[in-house]
């Protein structure tokens, strides 16, 4: 390997490059392999004053919608760019595909605010003497928070173009492993913005959402067994709420935020308690010698979704949720586990083994149907996006863990790796409200 | 000179003295005090005192040393092969009160993380269940589940699945 030569110049230079692509790269990053059958061509023109900002407004939208699988975006360039609905061309923009067109303005204000104004322009139909908007918004922010402002704008168009809410304005929660050390990260749903929330040298597993978006629950084995903390985010504080003899793992949080479901095996064998969110108050709501693990609360706080061996093999089964006579819902193949209630109440993500293969599968509440969404074979951990289009999953490509993610009816599907060592245990927050 | 003739007489004095033996009075009997060892090769070993000599639970030879339950996929029964290593932990606990073990059950890496925190803990609480019907006491055992957290091996095949399936009897002072 030869030594390339640097001049005091060079070294000043490579240095402010490597700091560059640093700030602008993405801890995870998210490929699309697959797409909707019929996607929506759209624009997003730069907005007028977005270049200040490192951040550009128009490709952190576009990357979003991108990313869904559900748009086509069409490239703007050589296109005259307008700022204010009159100066929209709509015949051409309609030549060139487009249905939707998104433009803006990033104007700064006093005491280091921005102000963001955003149309939604329709390039289909026109009225006689003025364009049709089919969305506009002023969106006060700052520098900070220009990506969150992106990601709502992108919400906003995904709303307006799709009929179904978007869920870019999400932060999602997962588990790095790289070398011997395990971290749990937080980072924006586009794989931006990652922060460390705890690390450490032995394992961490089972992250879960508060509902309110507040508290990370999560399973570490720092202390040379499995013990159920809760986080507070904003805070950094750490309380271990379940360090009852044996293992403390499973934390699920129910809607209300106020309590957790978990699994104890105090008594002898894994078993599901409540308990409420400062530790107090335990609660045991199982009471057999099978296996009931991975509690999960319907969105109506009503019932508990969980898996079980009671009838020789591990099944998904639903009980009230303080407790009762438990239904089993899954009767296909020896392996099925992980259940989650989609956030509409009316089917959940499980994950089924079927002839050694552990892919993601959905089952409809009413009808008892399973679909089976994933082609692979090692997938674990499924977790919904809160708006119930996409499900978030782990899986292991080439003994690599990485995360990949699958739309509801199969069609549209992601990968999202780290740049090295393994990421495992995904769990996708709730919709975020904006800190100003 | 004078120096020279000095030195050569304090050395045959020296020489003199050492080899000098024990005067013996006339008729006085002289104590025979060799004794048998003294005249056999000189044991090199270092000293081991008797109740170190053998650990049973170290002794390569001994089922004791003897310290992880294997089992097939998906199970947690102990298979037949591995009782009389049980029993014979069982029995050595039961003779000895204050010793304590740490029962750890693993499994393979395929599936649920938290099931198979579960599933660990269905193959320790196993063994805890043979050691107690030897008369083991319960506060002489913990169990804890690793799951799949914590493989001995890590290759992704039956090779390696094969030896995560298990559990590990700890004996707390080691």
């Amino acid at each position: 390997m030869r030594l390339i030569r640097l001049n005091r110049f060079g070294w000043v230079l490579a240095l402010v490059l490597s700091i560059a692509t640093c700030s602008a790269h993405a801890a995870l990053t998210i490929e699309i392999t697959g797409g909707a059958a019929l996607q929506i061509p759209v624009a997003i023109a730069p907005f007028t004053g977005e270049q200040a900002y490192p951040d550009k407004l128009s490709q952190v939208i576009a990357a979003d919608l991108a990313r869904s699988g559900l748009f086509k975006l069409i490239d703007t360039a050589g296109m005259p760019i307008p700022s204010t609905p009159a100066q929209v061309r709509v015949n051409d923009w309609k030549a060139k595909g487009v249905v939707a067109l998104a433009i803006g303005t990033v104007l700064a204000q006093p005491g280091g605010r921005l102000d963001v104004q955003f149309r939604l322009i329709d390039t289909v139909h026109q009225d006689a003497t003025q364009v049709i908007q089919l969305a506009g918004y002023s969106l006060p922010t700052n520098t900070a928070q220009l990506r969150f402002t992106a990601h709502q704008i992108a919400d906003i168009i995904f709303e307006k173009l799709t009929g179904d809410p978007g869920a870019f304005a999400t932060r999602i929660a997962y588990i790095t492993k790289h070398g011997a050390t395990y971290e749990l990260q937080v980072a924006d749903s586009d794989g931006y913005n990652a922060q460390t929330i705890f690390q450490s040298r032995e394992p961490i597993i089972s992250p879960a959402w508060s509902p309110d978006g507040t508290k990370l629950a999560y399973v570490a084995f720092d202390q040379q067994r499995p013990i159920v903390y809760v986080q507070t985010l904003a805070t950094g504080r750490r309380q271990a709420i379940a360090k009852f003899k044996g293992n403390n793992s499973a934390p699920a949080w129910s809607p209300d935020s106020r309590q957790l479901a978990l699994v104890l095996t105090r008594d002898g064998v894994s078993q599901i308690y409540v308990i409420n969110a400062d530790g107090s108050g335990l609660k045991r709501l199982t009471h057999d010698a099978s296996i009931d693990t991975e509690p999960n609360w319907s969105p109506d706080g009503k019932y508990l979704l969980f898996t079980s061996d009671r009838g020789g093999s591990p099944q998904i089964y639903r009980m009230p949720a303080y407790g009762g006579e438990a239904v089993r819902l899954t009767f296909e193949g020896s392996y099925n586990v992980t259940p989650r209630y989609s956030p509409d109440g009316k089917s959940f993500a499980f994950i089924q083994r079927e002839g050694g293969r552990f892919r993601v599968a959905v089952q409809d509440f009413a009808s008892g149907q399973v679909q089976v969404l994933t082609d692979s074979g090692l997938d674990e951990s499924p977790t919904w996006a809160p708006n119930g289009k996409m499900i978030l999953y782990a899986t292991n490509i080439l003994g690599r863990g990485v995360l990949a993610a699958v739309s509801s009816d199969g069609r549209v599907k992601q990968k999202l790796t780290t740049q090295s060592g393994d990421v495992r245990e995904p769990a996708w927050g709730p919709l975020l409200k904006p800190k100003l | 000179m004078k120096r020279f003739t000095l030195y050569l007489l304090l050395t045959g004095l020296l020489a003199a003295c050492a080899s000098e033996s024990p005067k013996t009075q006339p008729g006085a009997q002289v104590e025979d005090r060799t004794s048998k060892t003294a005249q056999q090769p000189v044991d090199t070993r270092p000293l081991i005192p008797p109740q170190q000599a053998v650990n049973p639970l170290n002794d390569p030879n001994n089922i004791l040393s003897k310290r992880s339950v294997f089992y097939d996929f998906d199970s947690y029964d102990v298979k037949p092969e591995y009782k009389a290593m049980i029993e014979a932990h069982g029995n050595y606990l039961a003779s000895h009160p204050q010793a304590k073990v740490s029962l750890q059950g693993n499994t393979d890496e395929r599936g649920s993380r938290e099931y198979n925190l579960a599933l660990g803990q269905k193959r320790a609480e196993s063994v805890r269940k043979m050691l107690s019907l030897s008369g083991v006491k319960a506060q002489q055992m913990d169990t804890v589940s690793f799951g799949e957290e914590k493989p001995r091996a890590s290759c992704h095949d039956e090779s390696c699945w094969s030896q995560n399936r298990r559990t590990d009897i700890v004996y707390q002072s080691e």
